[in-house]
């Protein structure tokens, strides 16, 4: 097993070429954080993306920047940063929850896996800010597609179908994305003390609001202690948050109004900019559930009014941890690491409670033989996983970039 | 615009096929009189017309299913179709081709305030959804100027913008769902109520695929609550360097507003020739920013804005006072296209987009190619995204005219590409654009995109003739040069 570093475009194009002519599949990492996430991949050698960095175009008035794909996440945010500019759908860094240190992935790696944090029900995931790319094909051969501009239909936007791919239909070399302002201040409404049920209406019902709501979130009581925010670890229960950002005056406006149409429900506080900006952290890179490592953790995307009831049918007789996002529609679930048997049982009871409402459920960390026993990703009906095939035969005809990490065949 | 060779087997089997689906669309369903087919010869694109061999106007998705997997197998085109508004000739038939009309596919599904989001059938119209939900404060986001007319299955198929996309995103940032159906009968339910996907994405891919990828028959969008206020202001520049500059200000401030619109001076004058909406006639540039939100932040960056027009040279600045004020601004911008309809017999309405900063370079270089072709321009530009429209000006009377007016059309597109731009921000490429996309993409990059329609349509049967410019077959495509046996860059140090 060697681990391919190429430095620019054309040795990438170098490695995938001839990992086709050697009937050879390569592990396609860009700085390795994320891949302990899907189905175990069966390669010969790596191809890692670690030395094809740096940012290539910044033009903050325009909104835009472009980096090689191997580019950390950590650089691009800081000079966003500098320019008082960020990656508005909060990518969140899984690299704790997956065991390794913090900071280190890169922007081809998140563009790749779709990343999204608690913003993404007002700003979009990594695929609504993806504009452009550069890319070398499973087949061997140089595309790109995109642009460098918002407003693009010019062709098929291919850019959507690589967010999400996992490195298995092109290895990404060159990215450009859309940039957002930062907001100028930040204001968080604590609710306290609501069951699951009544967390999901509070929370509705701040979304159906006109505050321009850009996070919502519950954390059921059995993860509140553990809260680096007094608010929240002193609760001494469930606590519920919903953020507003904006403009200094705009953003008391709607945190007041909404502390007054939400006070039926109970108690409220509110968080300012600093403990506001921490807590979200917390929530984004799933810090909620690092006191237990040992635990298999599902996220679960559904309805947001259907998160509490699917949580339920899972938890049913559980040991289970979870807390919401995205309103409701987001589930991280941490259920007890266990053995081959339990653990098919319990994926079965997570597939089982999507059933009615639609969604998917994706095994986000487990141990590598569990996740080769059962399927990491929602499994498609029998026409998607069909198209699903033919997708990648379109870009990889072969199977040589991550042959079956997101399904058996792909 | 050459379009592929009608199939004159096909043709010969035309009674056999409308009886084919006469059987699986019952009653009116299926058109075949001259006179009928003449409601489809076009689109909005009214300078190519073309009467499809056999129009079908289907009612369910089984029935959408049964005449897609009847083509299929008998290798007949189809060519969807909405409202049938498109600019770049999406919906344009084909001689051989059946016609597939969703206009039946009318109904609201389900409204569902706690997901907000609404289930609506593909031939609602934009403006429908917003009707369904507006009585509890709600809207859709995306307002192609279109919206009255334009369906939302077309708004998919074209990832349709608008002016308020700087801020809400566009059809597709405002997707959940969709049912589709394949070319050989296959229902697909792609998304739901919930966010993004954890395969491929199918809904992104979908989106703006002009309908040669599959036909949608159920649409699931999200709804947002309707702004507390919205506020307008009016700004006037002696240049348009100056309103550029301005809108870049404005952006570089960190202020996202909900629209920002710009014209140049012959759209203004036509527009205010034909609404009076009281637009100042001495500029050469007019700025209309919206900023929308709760009414503390409204006022805040109304403030900033008329501020930063203020230092950036803006010698007319008005700001609305009045929701009656605000909608009379936005009537010359609104009403620009058939303004510059009643000083021009015909005009051409272009739609590239460019990096915001090229602004006063393309417009430059614009007024020379006005003179070059000698036919008059007028733009109208969502200035916050650096969407053009610029409209030529033609008489398709005039021999000769038509052909300079597209020559000129295209020689804009290539300039916007040549400045980091791309060929259409929001009308799609259609037959309009099909022959430019070679200035924007190479050879590979257009095989790859034609591979990812092979996996969706192997016998490119679904809306042939449009999008690229060479059609080539899915085996040739496939094939694979092998080349190289040795490992990559051997010098390269490994671990």
């Amino acid at each position: 097993m060697a681990t391919l570093k190429p430095e620019t475009p054309e040795q990438v194009l170098e490695a995938v070429t001839w990992a086709v002519a050697e009937e050879t599949p390569l592990e396609v990492i860009g700085r390795g954080t994320k891949r302990a996430l899907g189905r175990p991949v069966q390669a010969g050698n790596n191809l890692e993306l670690s030395g094809l960095s740096g940012i290539t175009l910044y033009e903050p008035e325009e909104l835009v920047l472009s980096a090689r794909a191997g580019t950390p996440v950590a650089e691009i945010e800081a000079t966003l940063a500098a320019k008082n500019q960020m990656l508005a759908f909060e990518p969140a860094d899984l690299g704790p929850l997956l065991g390794g240190e913090a900071g280190q992935g890169s922007i081809g790696g998140m563009l790749a896996c779709n990343l999204a944090g608690p913003r993404r029900i007002k700003a979009g995931a990594a695929r609504d800010h993806f504009l452009g790319a550069h890319a070398v094909a499973g087949r061997g051969e140089v595309f790109k597609t995109g642009g460098r501009v918002v407003k693009n239909v010019t062709g098929y936007d291919l850019c959507k179908l690589l967010a999400g791919s996992y490195g298995t239909l092109a290895v990404l070399t060159d990215v450009t994305v859309k940039v957002l302002p930062v907001a100028e201040k930040t204001r968080t409404v604590l609710l306290y003390g609501l069951d699951d049920a009544a967390a999901m209406k509070a929370m509705s019902r701040a979304l159906q609001s006109s505050h321009e709501v850009s996070g919502a979130a519950h954390l059921p009581a059995a993860l509140t202690g553990g809260s680096p925010i007094s608010y929240i670890a002193e609760a001494g229960g469930a606590v519920t948050a919903i953020r507003v950002e904006g403009p200094g005056p705009s953003v008391e406006h709607r945190a007041a109004a909404l502390r007054r149409e939400l006070a039926d429900v109970g108690e409220t506080e509110e968080l300012h900019s600093t403990n506001s900006a921490k807590l979200w952290a917390e929530l984004r890179d799933v810090r909620p559930l690092s006191a237990h490592p040992e635990r298999v953790i599902w996220k679960i995307s559904v309805p947001p009014a259907s998160g509490a009831q699917v949580v339920a049918r899972i938890a049913h007789g559980q040991d289970a941890l979870c807390f919401y996002d995205w309103g409701g529609g987001l589930i991280w679930l941490a259920l007890p690491a266990s053995d081959a048997l339990a653990f098919a049982a319990r994926h079965a009871a997570v597939r089982a409670a999507l059933k009615d409402c639609g969604g998917h459920a994706t095994l986000i960390r487990a141990p590598e033989d569990l996740r080769a026993q059962v399927p990491v990703f929602q499994p498609q009906d029998p026409g998607t996983a069909a198209l699903t095939k033919r997708i990648k035969d379109s870009f990889d005809p072969r199977r040589v970039l991550n042959p079956g990490r997101m399904a058996a065949g792909v | 615009m050459r379009m592929p060779e009608p199939d004159q087997a096909i043709l010969a089997r035309r009674t056999e096929i409308a009886r084919a689906l006469g059987a699986i669309v019952p009653g009116e369903g299926v058109i075949l009189e001259e006179d009928e087919l003449r409601a489809y010869e076009s689109d909005g694109l009214t300078a190519y017309r073309q009467l499809p061999m056999i129009a079908v106007l289907p009612e369910t998705t089984d029935q959408v299913s049964r005449i897609l997997k009847y083509c299929h197998e008998n290798g007949v085109k189809v060519v969807p179709r909405g409202a049938g508004t498109s600019l770049s000739g999406g919906a344009l038939p084909l001689a051989d081709g059946v016609l597939l009309g969703l206009g039946k596919f009318s109904r609201i599904l389900d409204i569902d305030f706690e997901n907000r989001c609404v289930v609506v059938q593909p031939g609602v119209t934009n403006l429908g959804v917003t009707k369904a939900v507006e009585h509890a404060g709600f809207y859709y986001a995306p307002d192609p100027s279109s919206q009255i007319a334009c369906t939302i299955g077309g708004n998919v198929a074209e990832n349709s913008g608008g002016v308020h996309c700087l801020k809400y995103g566009l059809t597709t940032n405002n997707l959940l769902g969709l049912e589709v159906v394949l070319i050989d009968g296959t229902i697909l339910r792609v998304g739901g109520k919930h966010l993004d996907s954890d395969a491929y994405d199918l809904l992104g891919l979908l989106t703006g695929s002009e309908g040669l990828l599959g036909v949608v028959t159920e649409v699931t969008v999200r709804v947002l609550k309707t702004p507390e206020t919205a506020r307008a202001v009016l700004l006037g520049f002696p240049t348009s360097e100056q309103s550029g500059d301005c809108v870049a200000a404005i952006i570089g401030a960190g202020i996202v507003p909900g629209g920002m619109e710009m014209m140049d001076k012959p759209a203004i004058h036509a527009a205010e020739a034909f609404v009076n909406a009281g637009y100042p006639l001495n500029v050469e540039a007019l700025l209309i920013v919206e900023l929308d939100g709760p009414q503390v932040e409204v006022d805040l960056l109304v403030a900033k804005v008329t501020e930063i027009a203020a230092a950036h040279g803006a010698v007319t600045s008005r700001v609305s006072n009045s929701e009656e004020e605000r909608l009379v601004f936005w009537a010359g911008r609104k009403a620009a296209f058939p303004a510059i309809g009643r000083i021009s017999p015909d005009y051409y309405c272009m739609d590239g987009t460019i990096p915001r900063h090229k602004l006063p370079l393309v417009l430059s270089r614009m007024r020379e190619m006005s003179e070059k072709f000698d036919l008059r321009v007028a733009n109208v530009f969502h200035a916050g995204d650096g969407n053009l429209h610029p409209l030529i000006l033609y008489d398709a009377n005039e021999p000769g005219e038509l052909e300079r007016a597209e020559e000129f059309g295209a020689e804009i597109l290539k300039l916007c590409v040549e400045v980091g731009g791309v060929l259409t921000g929001e009308h799609g490429v259609g037959v309009e654009k099909r022959d430019l996309m070679g200035v924007m993409f190479s050879e590979a990059d257009l095989r790859q995109q034609q591979r990812v329609k092979c996996a969706f349509d192997p016998d490119s049967l679904l809306n042939p003739g449009k999008m690229f410019p060479v059609l080539h077959r899915c085996a040739e495509l496939g094939r694979m040069h092998i080349h190289g046996g040795k490992m990559p860059f051997p010098d390269l140090p490994r671990f």
